[in-house]
């Protein structure tokens, strides 16, 4: 491998850029390449198997039409969980997705929710959603939940999360608080069709009660968009 | 976020990088292949340099000083070669799987030529 392909995969990786790296196994590993989500792939065998493989994030063998055998290196950001409101839903379920696997950053700008000491361990940003998308760049393999009940907080994260494509975005409150929500949103120029990929009320369906119960209930709605689709949630 | 400059200390991709740059000659094992229940999944990555220093791993534990030893001939030569790793795979490294999988991989030298001096 060269040392400036290996450079672009790694700049590639560290920046949440999904990317795949091919290499002929049988050529002695000369023939190797990077390949982006971005790239024209029209007409290149691998189109398919590299599309499929973005997705399911998965590195492995494939036999090109010739029969050499390629190996994909595919690397897909770690998902990502983004709460916005540092609340007791949240409490419970930072220490859940970090279990199942996923980054988790809560940002409130309300201090006296968000202290270290409601949320220890260093994922709390107790800054405006708005002055942090820099810091905490929203992506594909993101997911965000508001969770403040307060439009001041929540809409602009909400608008941002669609605008990004986030692979789950997904709001607290009633139906009446969701449709007074979609006034807003759509006012601001959110799409009908972006707003309706809101998973709202929140969450599975599993009758959640306490705080806890909300984040299982959330986290599965979560996970099952991550897993399946965007177009299987509720 | 904070966690990445941890994980990056023992990324083995970040550190082929990172060792070749400092002058070190490097290699990167990979697991291209695994059949049964293989420790570490495809894609997996190993680290290698000339004197035998290694980081990362290709099936948690077992098969690391037999690839380790094989990278070194790799960076020498500056050919890549395949390697297949089977349940006490005797003939041809007298090491083996302890779980009964079977895993392949590849190990190719890290080129620092092409790239500007």
């Amino acid at each position: 491998m060269d040392i400036d392909l290996l450079s672009r995969f790694n700049a590639a990786r560290t920046g949440r850029r999904p990317a795949i790296l091919v290499t002929a196994l049988d050529d002695a590993g000369k023939a190797q390449r990077l390949i982006s989500p971005d790239d024209d792939l029209a007409g290149d065998p691998l189109a398919e198997e590299v599309a499929r493989r973005f997705r399911s994030g998965k590195s492995g063998i494939v036999e090109s039409a010739d029969g050499t055998q390629l190996f994909l290196t595919v690397s897909v950001p770690p998902p990502r969980l983004v709460l916005i409101g540092a609340v007791h839903i949240s409490q419970a379920l930072v220490p859940m997705a970090q279990i199942a696997g996923f980054d988790v950053v809560v940002i409130d700008p309300r201090t006296a929710f968000a202290t270290p000491e409601r949320f220890p361990g260093g994922t709390l940003l107790a800054e405006w959603p708005e002055d942090v998308q820099d810091q905490v760049a929203l992506d594909p393999y993101t997911a965000v939940a508001a969770l403040t009940h307060d439009p001041k907080i929540d809409d602009a994260p909400l608008r941002a999360a669609l605008a990004a494509g986030c692979f789950y975005v997904g709001a607290l409150g009633s139906r009446k608080t969701h449709a007074r929500r979609r006034e807003r949103l759509l006012e601001a120029g959110v799409s009908a069709t972006d707003f309706e990929r809101l998973d709202a009320p929140i969450g599975a369906d599993i009758g959640a009660a306490s705080p806890a119960e909300i984040a299982v209930a959330v986290l599965a709605n979560i996970i099952r968009a991550l897993r399946k689709g965007p177009e299987t949630a509720s | 976020m904070q966690s990445t400059a941890d994980a990056n200390a023992t990324d083995p991709l970040a550190l082929a990088e990172t060792w070749t740059r400092e002058g070190r000659d490097v290699a990167l094992a990979t697991v291209v292949e695994t059949w049964g229940s293989a420790p570490r999944p495809v894609g997996a990555h190993l680290v290698i340099d000339s004197e035998g220093n290694f980081e990362g791993s290709v099936s948690g534990g077992c098969v690391e000083g037999a690839v380790v030893a094989e990278a070194v001939e790799v960076i020498s030569t500056k050919k890549p070669a395949m390697l297949e790793f089977g349940v006490a795979d005797e003939t041809a490294w007298r090491v083996g799987l302890s779980c009964g999988g079977r895993i392949r991989v590849f190990v190719e030298p890290v080129r620092r030529d092409p790239a500007p001096t």
